[in-house]
């Protein structure tokens, strides 16, 4: 006996993704191939920092006040093993960058993803639950949208901070990541709560409802894979905003903590040194803030553009 | 059409009451609230006589409706930092995060609204995509980056413009008011041009995309093919019907936006030093000075509400499908 | 049959759309003539062309669909090579249009009057004043009472059928002597259906105005035109006087067509149906478009397209006539 056609879950938008448009539009986008792969660059110097760089800024025993304020190597006074110049205390500017890079990568991420999954979780629950339940979490969403980011992410770090004046550093990590994670959930909630509320009205899931298949794995199975195109898009312009939130809360003073510094925190020290001339302490750390943050959001930009199905 | 603005103000008090609620909670259990009215200098008798007349033994209601009502008056007790009044140091700070805020707001209209239109109807062209280039840059870069590449540029290299503080300042209305201006002296502009231009530059990005987006989208629509297919002129399509068409969408979103440059100008008050209440809050933040926290927040929310308030008005006032309240007669 | 020199004439007009695949021909050698004051109807399933054709001959293709050859002349002058700006010129004064969907059709933040004011203005030397009595007469004449009120409302305050008046009446705002209709009545409510085109017919009777009825409803067609095209895969099958075309189908495409119209007076058990479906413009077939689907097909149908040859009362596109053509006398 044939199942009616309404009965089949439709493929999952995983299972389209690399069956031909989207990956033909790449390869044959040169702004989405140098921006991924600049996007990939970034990524492993800074993941890999540790092993790539080729000073390690933080073992002291390695400074020498001799090296410091030196100038890029290109200009008359550099030298060629500190190619980005040295700061005040005699640090390499390009392995401070990119242990810096790799901390305000994985705050970031971490930030998405405590994101992705708060705000997911919610969508499936008041997309599928309904009623007052929804409406509640909707209402919370309006508020927090009519917030911007930062003032969120400078509210709960401020709070943080009067909670626990002297925390351990990883607490600092947990405040920060918690903070940023909290600026971003409302759009994947309201992303996931849509998708979910028509896919509830389809025959298939109110056959599957029917038939006694727990809530739960209808919405893993059917609901998920329909809304991971729009989340991924949403994640990965998330990543931008939250590097870029981090590197602001750094720079301000209230991110990562002093002991592992970030971009932001950097670009802040290096700040001072601007007037005395020494401008590629806070230059450097910027342009590579600004490097991935601009790729990522290309990346993301492109991204959306070949998921979107009217633009085909 | 009154039922609508009553329900928006009923929604509107919802949202104030629970910031209230927030900071409340703030103020009594994080800290210590003795501490956060009386400074940290008072002394055991003074503690006492306060949590006395506090009534920290009260009941949680009457403790947070002595709070608001403190609230409504501007009372927020000291700064823990500063040991003056909160509601002191807020009312010095705000003309001048209000001044900055504006500047800002009108950099970015003026300017934002007319490119995003030329990007979309010369689409393609190599202008228009630079400009959009352009505008991702801005979005980009976060401000704080963009305020020190313009001291680096203008101020260190250049010399041409100063890189912080206000300049010379004016107080208006009478000598004993607060409400100081720096938009009278020349030294005063001169002052605000960086900043000004570093608070606008997201809006103006942002601003740009969205005009330019919802542009096109209505180019697309059927009734920009009628009036094309009725033979309108280029100038009557696109500034006449399209154009319309744009800003009313965009403008709501527009407001909600400007209101954030409130809020975004902590980061470039403190790059260039802007005596402001957004320095004000970040010097909050980083002391754990939970009055003035509280108080920015509770002010913040007010700007906010109000201006969501008055972008929906402005939203009725200007789609007239919202104004009619019965369908025309059936035929 | 009248000898005046007819108001538009299509020559062998192809249209493509090229895409990364490749190009899609649309439109394949169309050829037609619309008569002053004649109202020929373009017929056809979704996909054979007929809004394509008369987005061609308004100029208004959604790029990257362009004309790939043959020509369009209005009153013997060529109008598918012309500037954007001698186009627009032409659009509205000569040609007027009428589309689908009157809700989408009109400005939701202009009054009805304004529109109107703004399109009369554009193409006629009128003040202020003229262009307003102008408008007022020409809601009075589509059948809207109350025009005087009327005119300063906005769009969403007239029900749909009421809507398509008001598109009707600014199409012919600037008295065109050709309006476009493309599925004019197909969003709207049957029993206003009739109404509409009654208006249509009526008002390109008065002004002399020719139409071009695009639409996929013979009914439509029967009650309102002259004569009729019959589309498929983007060629045209079978045209004629509309009488004809009903009653003495020549081209079993129209033979088809007009089989699966279920007649009010006819005992019937079962529909008709033409077995398959149009082919994709992707994969149209050698020779006859239509020849998988023919019961009458035969060898030459699949080696070679048939122009459109002299049936008994009609034009068709099937070689089935080419006797026919060949043997006259």
């Amino acid at each position: 006996m044939n199942r009616p056609a309404s009965l089949e879950a439709p493929p999952g938008a995983l299972a389209r993704f690399f069956a031909g448009d989207v990956w033909h539009s790449f390869t044959h986008s040169p702004v989405a191939i140098v921006s991924a792969l600049l996007v990939l660059l970034c990524a492993v110097s800074a993941l890999f920092a540790p092993w790539l760089s080729p000073h390690d800024p933080f073992d002291l025993a390695t400074l020498d006040l001799a090296n410091s304020r030196l100038p890029p190597a290109w200009m008359p006074e550099g030298k060629a093993s500190f190619m980005l110049g040295t700061d005040d205390q005699g640090r390499d500017i390009l392995s401070a960058l990119m242990y810096g890079a790799r901390i305000s990568l994985l705050v970031a991420l971490a930030a998405v993803l405590a994101s992705v999954v708060l705000g997911v979780g919610l969508g499936l629950l008041s997309g599928f639950v309904g009623g007052r339940l929804d409406a509640f979490i909707m209402r919370v969403c309006d508020v927090m949208l009519s917030f911007p980011a930062i003032l969120v992410a400078l509210l709960i770090d401020g709070v943080g901070r009067a909670m626990f004046p002297n925390a351990h550093e990883s607490l600092a990590f947990a405040v920060l990541i918690l903070a940023i994670a909290l600026t971003g959930w409302v759009k994947y909630a309201r992303t996931v709560r849509g998708t979910t509320m028509v896919e509830r009205q389809k025959e298939y899931v109110q056959a599957a409802r029917v038939i006694g298949v727990p809530s739960a794995r209808i919405m893993r199975r059917h609901v998920l894979p329909n809304v991971l195109g729009p989340v991924l898009v949403l994640a990965t312009i998330d990543v931008a905003q939250a590097v870029i939130i981090e590197a602001t809360l750094s720079f301000l003073g209230v991110g990562v903590p002093p002991t592992s510094p970030s971009l932001g925190t950097l670009i802040r020290v290096g700040n001072d040194f601007l007037f005395s001339g020494e401008w590629w302490i806070t230059v450097f750390p910027g342009a590579m803030l600004m490097l991935i943050a601009l790729s990522v959001n290309l990346l993301g930009d492109w991204l959306r553009d070949a998921l979107n199905p009217r633009l085909q | 059409m009154l039922a609508f603005i009553l329900r928006r103000l009923v929604q509107a008090l919802a949202v104030m009451l629970v910031v209230a609620f927030i900071a409340f909670m703030l103020f009594q259990y994080v800290g210590d609230p003795v501490t956060n009215l009386l400074g940290q200098d008072a002394t055991v008798e003074q503690r006492d006589m306060l949590r006395r007349d506090l009534g920290l033994d009260q009941p949680f209601f009457v403790q947070f409706a002595a709070f608001v009502g403190n609230a409504l008056q501007g009372e927020f007790g000291m700064s823990l930092r500063q040991g003056q009044k909160v509601s002191t140091l807020i009312l010095e700070r705000l003309p001048a995060t209000l001044e900055l805020s504006l500047v800002a707001a009108v950099i970015a209209l003026v300017v934002g609204i007319p490119l995003g239109v030329y990007a979309a109807l010369r689409r393609g062209k190599l202008l228009a995509q630079t400009l959009m280039g352009l505008s991702l840059l801005g979005v980009s870069l976060p401000t704080f980056l963009i305020g020190i590449l313009l001291i680096l540029v203008f101020a260190v290299l250049l010399k041409w413009l100063p890189s912080f503080g206000r300049g010379d300042t004016v107080t208006l209305f009478g000598a004993t008011s607060r409400w100081t201006t720096g938009l009278l002296t020349a030294d005063g502009w001169k002052h605000m041009v960086l900043p000004a231009i570093t608070l606008s530059i997201y809006q103006l990005a942002l601003i740009m995309r969205l005009v330019r987006a919802e542009m096109l989208e209505v180019l697309r629509t059927d009734f920009i093919k009628f009036a094309r297919a009725r033979g309108l002129s280029n100038r009557a399509v696109y500034f006449g019907h399209a154009l319309k068409n744009t800003l009313v969408p965009v403008m709501t979103i527009t407001g909600l936006q400007l209101g954030g440059l409130i809020a975004f100008a902590i980061i470039t008050e403190t790059v260039f030093q802007w005596p402001g209440m957004g320095f004000l809050f970040i010097q909050a933040v980083q002391f754990a000075d939970i009055p003035v926290m509280a108080a920015y927040l509770c002010l913040i929310s007010l700007i906010f509400v109000i201006i969501n308030l008055g972008v929906d008005l402005l939203y009725f006032a200007v789609d007239p499908r919202l104004r009619i309240e019965r369908p025309g007669p059936a035929h | 049959m009248t000898m005046s020199q007819p108001l538009l004439q299509v020559r062998n007009l192809r249209v493509e759309f090229p895409n990364r695949h490749g190009t899609l021909l649309a439109l394949d050698d169309i050829s037609f003539d619309i008569a002053p004051g004649e109202i020929l109807g373009v017929v056809g399933e979704s996909g054979a062309g007929k809004s394509l054709t008369g987005a061609a001959i308004i100029g208004l293709l959604e790029p990257p669909g362009r004309v790939a050859g043959g020509q369009i002349l209005l009153d013997g002058r060529r109008i598918d090579k012309l500037d954007a700006d001698q186009m627009r010129q032409v659009r509205g004064r000569q040609i007027g249009a009428v589309f689908q969907d009157p809700l989408t059709s009109l400005n939701p933040l202009y009054t009805v009057g304004r529109q109107l004011i703004e399109t009369i203005q554009t193409h006629l030397p009128l003040d202020a004043r003229q262009a307003r009595e102008r408008a007022i007469d020409l809601l009075r004449q589509t059948g809207i009472p109350a025009p005087e009120a009327r005119i300063a409302q906005y769009p969403h305050q007239f029900s749909g059928g009421m809507r398509q008046r008001v598109v009707i009446a600014l199409a012919l705002a600037a008295e065109p002597r050709l309006v476009v209709a493309d599925e004019p009545t197909t969003a709207l409510d049957v029993s206003i259906q009739a109404q509409i085109i009654a208006l249509l017919r009526r008002l390109a009777r008065d002004k002399g105005a020719a139409v071009m009825l695009i639409t996929h409803d013979m009914g439509v067609i029967a009650e309102t035109c002259d004569r009729v095209a019959v589309m498929y895969a983007g060629r045209i099958v079978e045209m004629g006087p509309v009488r004809d075309v009903i009653h003495q189908p020549a081209h079993p495409y129209t033979q088809g067509l007009m089989g699966s119209i279920p007649a009010m007076d006819e005992d019937r058990a079962r529909l008709l149906q033409i077995d398959g479906a149009m082919p994709r413009l992707t994969a149209i077939p050698s020779g006859c478009a239509f020849n998988p689907r023919c019961p009458r097909v035969f060898d030459r149908c699949r080696a070679e397209r048939p122009e459109l040859l002299p049936a008994t009362a009609t034009l068709a596109a099937c070689w089935l006539h080419a006797a026919m053509a060949e043997g006259a006398p």
